[in-house]
C-alpha cells in the first residue's frame, strides 16, 4: 500500500458533464424541453396524415433550436479571446451541426419517410444545406468583370449541376455563351437538356413511371449530344454533360467539389436514379462511400451514423450517436421523437419504448446536477412510465435547499405528484434547519406543513418555553394565524388558544379572555405543567375593579389550584421555593376576594 | 462553489477509520469510528453569529460507544425510515446495533443488537430499501487474512419472529479480504444489488425467495448471482460507492485510480470511466463535456484499454438473442465516445464560419439557413 503523500492531503471534487453549463447549451435545454413537452401532451389530438406533419413540424422546431444553440455558440466563439476557450466553442459548433445533419436526415427517412420521389428532392435539400457555402466563390465570380473568364467559373458550374441547381447553371452558362461565341451553340444544347431534365415533383402531377419514362427518354437524349461530339471541344460542358448522364467517374472527379460521400451519393442518384426508393437507399450508399473514400480512409462515427440511417438500422443510429455524444440530449430527444412516429415498437426491437426511456431518464438525471436546470429533469421523469417516479423521487431529495424559496419550489413539485413521503422529508428537514438556528417560527410552520404532529408539539413546547423565560412571544403572526393547522398538536392547539387568551387580554375583551383562560384548564389543552402559569395569568383579571370570573368560574379555578397543589407531596411542598409558596398563597386570597365580590354581584338583582 | 473547511477537530486516541453523516431529517449528525475502540455520535452547533461568518461552525460530541473490545471498523447510520439507528462493525468479529429512541436526544443511544460474525470485520453496509416486502438487512465483510476459504461477506437480516438480527446468507465466492461493501438504492426492485471491494470488484445480486416460514425464524433465501467482476485495478480495490440512482458505482484501487462502471441493456456491467487520484480522467478516458470531441487519434486501442478483456462496444445485444423482461434491459452503455469529428487544425479562426462537419480537413464556412428552408 502507497506511504500517503502528505501534498496530497486533499480532497478533489470532481464534476461530469461541466459544459452543461454553458450559457449556449441551456437555451438548447431549455428550448428543447419546450418541445418536448408539446409532443407528450399532443399525443392523438390528429391522426394519419396531418399527424405525421404534425411530427415532422416538432421535427423542424428540434432542428431550429439546434441551429440557434449553433449561431449562439459561434457568436461566442468569434468573440472568445482565450485561445482555449474559442477552441471549446469551435468543436461545439462542429458537433452542434453534425447534430443537426443527422437528424435533419433522420426526419427525412424516419419522420417524414420520404417515398420515392420526393425522396430524392429531400436529400439535395439536404445536401444543399450542409455542403460547403458556394456564396462565396459565385459571388466572387458573378461580381466579378467577365465571370467566364474568372478561373472558378466552371468550378461554380459544376457545383451547382452537382447540387441540382439546374436554374442558376443555366444562368451561368449563359454568360458564357455571350462571352464567348464559339460555345454558343454547345451552351445553347447544354442550356436546352439542363431546362428540360425531368425531376420527381411533389404534388400528384404525374406518377413515377410517368416520370421514369420521360427520364428514359431524356437520358438518352444527353446520351447522344455525348456520343455524337458535341461538347468534344469543351472539356468542361462535355464532363458535365456526363455527369447528366450520371457517369460515375465524372462525378467522381468532382470530389474536391462534393467533399463529402453523401453528398456523392445524393448526386449519383439524381443523375442515376431519381426515383430511388427508400429501401433502395442502402445499396447506393454503401457502394458511394466505397468509392468516394476509395479506401483511402476508413468511415469515421459521423459516416457510421449516417450510413446506419440510409440502412433504416434506426437501432443502430441511436447506438453509433449514444457512444458518439458524451451527452445524453441528442439521442434522447430525437429517440422520443422516433418512438412518437412509433418506430420503435416494432417486434423486432425488445427494448424499444424501454430504450426511449431509458435514454429520457440518463438525460433528466444529467439535468439534476444543475443548480437551475433540474427543474426541466423533473418534467422528463413525468414522462417516464416505468422509472420516473423512483428517478424523481430519489433525485429530488438531493436537490441542495439553500433557501426557502428553493425548498417551497421542491415542495410544490412534490405536492403535485403526491410524492408525500418527499414532502415529509423536506419539510422535516427544513424544520430541523430552523429550529437548530432557533428560528422557531420558521421551525413550525415546516411541521405544520409536513404534518408533523410530534415536531409540532416539540416546537410549542419551545415557545412555550420561551414565553415562560421571556414574558413574550416570538412569531405572534405565524400563531396568530395558525387556523384550522391548530389543530395539528394539542400543544399546538394548546399554544395558539394562550396566544388568543394573550390577545384578548390585550383588547380588554375580559370576560372572554377569562372564560377561554378556563377552558383551557378544564378541557385538558393545557398541559399541567403550564397550569402554574395560566393560574398567574388569571391574577391581573382576578384583581380587576370589575369582576370578571363568575362564581361558578371561581370555584373552578380553586379547584384547578387545588389539583395542581394537591398532585404535590409534601415533601414536594417543602422543597417548594418561597416564590412558589407565595404564588399560590397570592392565588389563593385573590380567588378568594373574588368569590367574595362575585357573589355579592350576583345576588344583587340586576337593574335596579 | 468554493469548499473551505469549517471545522476540525481532534478527539480520538487513534486514527479515525470512518466518517458517515445521519440523514438530514436528524439535524446535521456525524458518527466516526476509531483504532481507539470507540465509536462517536456529533451534532453541529449553530454557534455564535462571528462564527458563521468566519466559515466556521462547532461540532459537540453528543455520545461515546465504548462497548467494542477493539478497533471500531465502520460505523454506518440506518436508513431513515428504521428510526435513528447506527450500526458499527469491530476488529474482533463484533457488530453493534444501536438505538436512540428519541431523535432529539442524541445523547441517548441504547445497544439493541451484539451479532458475532465469527470473523474480524472491516465493513457494513445496510440495505437501503424502504419497501415493506424487505426486513432491515446488513450486510457485513471481513478483512480476515489467515488463510481459510471462509466466506467474507455476510448478509444478516431482522426476524420479526425472533426481534433478531440472524445471518440470512454468507457469499462463498469471495474468500479474499474484504475492505468495502455497499448495497445499491433500491429503485423499486425485488431483488438486491451488492457491490464488494476485495482484490477486485465484485457486484452481486440477491434474489429473495420465498421465506419459508419452516426454515429459521423465517428468514429469506436468496439467489445469489455475480453481475459483475473487475479486476481493472490489477490492485486490492478500497472502497466502493454507489450513485443516488444506482446506476453507477464508483470504485477506488491501489492503482491509484477511481472507476466508473455502469450497467449495459443486458445486465452487462462496462467501464465508463477512470479518474486519477486529483480527479483528472485518465487520457480523454471520462466524458470531458456534452459534446466531446477529444482530438484526434486512435480510441479504439484506449477503449480496449478501459474494458480489459471485454471486447468491443457490445452495448445493445444481437437482435436474435432477445432477453425480455430484465429488470436492467433499459440500460444503455457509457464509453468513453471516438471523436465524432475530426477537427479542422488549419482553419482559419479569424473566418471561421460554422465548421461543417467532414473529414477533409479543410474549414469551410457551412450554408447559413434561410428563414423558410423551403422543406
Amino acid at each position: 500500500r502507497a506511504r500517503p503523500d502528505p501534498r496530497s492531503s486533499c480532497v478533489f471534487v470532481v464534476r461530469k458533464d461541466q459544459d452543461i453549463y454553458i450559457q449556449t447549451l441551456r437555451k438548447l435545454f431549455n428550448e428543447s424541453h419546450g418541445i418536448f413537452i408539446g409532443l407528450q401532451r399532443s399525443e392523438e389530438e390528429f391522426a394519419g396524415k396531418s399527424r405525421k406533419t404534425q411530427l415532422v413540424q416538432v421535427s423542424k422546431n428540434y432542428r431550429s433550436v439546434i441551429r440557434a444553440c449553433m449561431e449562439d455558440m459561434h457568436q461566442a466563439a468569434v468573440s472568445a479571446r482565450d485561445p482555449a476557450l474559442h477552441s471549446q466553442y469551435s468543436t461545439q459548433v462542429s458537433i452542434l451541426s453534425a447534430m443537426e445533419l443527422i437528424w435533419n436526415l433522420c426526419e427525412i427517412l424516419f419522420v417524414e419517410a420520404a417515398v420515392a420521389g420526393p425522396l430524392l428532392l429531400r436529400l439535395l435539400d439536404w445536401v444543399r444545406l450542409h455542403v460547403c457555402d458556394v456564396d462565396n466563390m459565385v459571388r466572387e465570380v458573378l461580381s466579378s468583370e467577365n465571370p467566364s473568364k474568372h478561373e472558378l467559373f466552371w468550378n461554380v458550374v459544376d457545383v451547382f449541376v452537382l447540387q441540382g441547381r439546374m436554374d442558376e447553371a443555366r444562368h451561368l452558362l449563359s454568360k458564357e455563351a455571350s462571352a464567348n461565341p464559339t460555345s454558343v451553340n454547345m451552351c445553347r444544347i447544354l442550356d436546352d437538356l439542363m431546362k428540360k431534365m425531368p425531376v420527381p415533383s411533389l404534388g400528384n402531377t404525374q406518377t413515377l413511371t410517368e416520370m421514369e419514362l420521360k427520364w428514359q427518354h431524356w437520358h438518352e437524349e444527353c446520351q447522344r449530344y455525348l456520343q455524337d461530339g458535341t461538347f468534344a471541344s469543351n472539356s468542361h460542358m462535355e464532363s458535365i454533360c456526363k455527369i447528366l448522364l450520371g457517369d460515375e467517374n465524372a462525378i467522381l472527379e468532382k470530389k474536391e467539389l462534393m467533399t463529402t460521400w453523401y453528398h456523392f451519393l445524393v448526386t449519383r442518384l439524381l443523375y442515376s436514379h431519381p426515383t430511388v426508393k427508400p429501401m433502395e437507399l442502402r445499396f447506393y450508399a454503401q457502394s458511394s462511400m466505397d468509392l468516394f473514400l476509395g479506401g483511402e480512409s476508413s468511415p469515421e462515427p459521423l459516416d457510421t451514423i449516417l450510413m446506419a440511417a440510409f440502412e433504416f438500422e434506426l437501432h443502430q443510429v441511436i447506438k453509433e450517436c449514444s457512444i458518439a455524444l458524451s451527452n445524453w440530449w441528442f439521442v434522447a430527444h430525437l429517440t422520443d421523437l422516433l418512438d412518437h412516429c412509433k418506430l420503435l415498437q416494432s417486434h423486432n426491437l425488445y427494448f424499444g419504448s424501454n430504450m426511449r426511456e431509458f435514454l429520457l431518464l440518463e438525460y433528466a438525471s444529467g439535468l439534476f446536477s444543475h443548480y437551475s436546470l433540474w427543474q426541466l429533469g423533473v418534467d422528463y421523469f413525468d414522462h417516464c412510465p416505468e422509472y420516473g417516479r423512483v428517478y424523481l423521487e430519489l433525485h429530488i431529495e438531493r436537490i441542495p435547499l439553500n433557501t426557502e424559496q428553493k425548498a417551497l419550489k421542491v415542495l410544490r413539485i412534490c405536492e403535485q405528484r403526491q410524492m408525500h413521503e418527499q414532502v415529509r422529508s423536506i419539510c422535516k428537514i427544513m424544520a430541523m434547519k430552523a429550529l437548530r438556528n432557533n428560528r422557531l417560527g420558521s421551525a413550525l410552520s415546516w411541521s405544520i406543513r409536513a404534518k408533523d404532529a410530534a415536531f409540532a408539539t416539540l416546537i410549542s413546547d419551545r415557545f412555550l418555553k420561551d414565553y415562560c423565560e421571556k414574558g413574550c412571544f416570538s412569531d405572534l403572526d405565524l400563531i396568530d394565524n395558525l387556523g384550522p393547522s391548530m389543530l395539528l398538536s394539542d400543544r399546538l392547539t394548546f399554544l395558539g388558544k394562550y396566544r388568543e387568551f394573550h390577545r384578548l387580554y390585550g383588547e380588554k375583551r375580559f370576560s372572554e379572555a377569562a372564560k377561554l383562560l378556563l377552558m383551557l384548564m378544564t378541557a385538558h389543552i393545557a398541559p399541567c405543567s403550564f397550569w402554574m402559569t395560566l393560574l398567574t395569568d388569571a391574577l391581573p383579571l382576578l384583581e380587576q375593579k370589575e369582576v370578571i370570573f363568575s362564581a361558578e368560574q371561581t370555584y373552578e379555578l380553586m379547584r384547578c389550584l387545588e389539583d395542581l397543589t394537591a398532585g404535590k407531596s409534601d415533601k414536594q411542598k417543602f422543597q417548594d421555593d418561597d416564590v412558589e409558596t407565595m404564588k399560590v398563597e397570592m392565588l389563593r386570597l385573590a380567588l378568594a376576594r373574588n368569590l367574595a365580590r362575585v357573589i355579592v354581584k350576583e345576588g344583587t338583582l340586576e337593574g335596579s | 462553489g468554493d469548499w473551505h473547511c469549517t471545522a476540525s477537530w481532534k478527539t480520538h486516541s487513534g486514527s479515525v477509520w470512518r466518517v458517515t453523516w445521519a440523514h438530514p431529517e436528524f439535524g446535521q449528525v456525524l458518527a466516526s469510528c476509531s483504532f481507539d475502540r470507540t465509536a462517536a455520535v456529533w451534532e453541529e452547533i449553530v454557534g455564535e453569529s462571528n462564527d458563521k461568518l468566519r466559515g466556521q461552525s462547532h461540532w459537540v460530541k453528543r455520545t461515546t460507544l465504548v462497548d467494542s473490545r477493539t478497533s471500531v471498523t465502520d460505523v454506518k447510520f440506518a436508513p431513515k425510515h428504521i428510526g435513528l439507528m447506527l450500526a458499527t462493525c469491530s476488529a474482533d468479529g463484533v457488530v453493534r446495533i444501536y438505538e436512540a429512541p428519541d431523535v432529539m436526544n442524541l445523547s441517548q443511544w441504547s445497544l439493541q443488537h451484539e451479532i458475532s460474525c465469527k470473523l474480524s470485520c472491516s465493513c457494513i453496509s445496510w440495505n437501503p430499501s424502504s419497501s415493506r416486502a424487505h426486513s432491515p438487512m446488513i450486510a457485513v465483510g471481513s478483512d480476515d487474512n489467515s488463510p481459510n476459504i471462509l466466506a467474507k461477506v455476510q448478509i444478516y437480516e431482522y426476524s420479526e419472529n425472533t426481534r433478531k438480527y440472524a445471518k440470512a446468507e454468507a457469499l462463498m465466492t469471495v474468500t479474499d479480504p474484504v475492505h468495502d461493501i455497499a448495497f445499491a438504492p433500491n429503485l423499486g426492485r425485488s431483488f438486491h444489488i451488492l457491490a464488494v471491494a476485495t482484490k477486485d470488484v465484485r457486484i452481486f445480486t440477491l434474489k429473495p425467495l420465498r421465506k419459508e416460514l419452516t426454515s429459521s425464524g423465517g428468514l429469506t433465501k436468496f439467489e445469489i448471482h455475480i453481475a459483475a467482476q473487475f479486476d481493472n485495478h490489477n490492485s486490492q480495490v478500497w472502497r466502493v460507492s454507489w450513485n443516488i440512482t444506482g446506476t453507477v458505482l464508483a470504485s477506488s484501487g491501489d492503482d491509484g485510480c477511481v472507476r466508473l462502471w455502469k450497467a449495459n441493456y443486458m445486465d452487462n456491467w462496462k467501464c465508463t470511466g477512470i479518474l486519477k487520484g486529483n480527479g483528472s480522467p485518465v487520457n480523454g478516458s471520462s466524458q470531458q463535456g456534452i459534446f466531446n470531441a477529444s482530438l484526434g487519434s486512435a480510441n479504439t486501442s484506449l477503449q480496449n484499454s478501459l474494458n480489459g478483456s471485454s471486447a468491443g462496444r457490445y452495448f445493445f445485444p444481437p437482435l436474435d438473442s432477445p432477453r425480455a423482461g430484465s429488470r436492467w434491459s433499459s440500460h444503455a452503455q457509457l464509453l468513453p465516445p471516438p471523436p465524432l469529428i475530426e477537427h479542422s487544425c488549419d482553419a482559419d479562426t479569424a473566418n471561421l464560419q460554422y465548421p461543417h462537419p467532414r473529414r477533409r480537413c479543410v474549414s469551410r464556412p457551412l450554408n447559413l439557413l434561410p428563414e423558410n428552408e423551403g422543406v
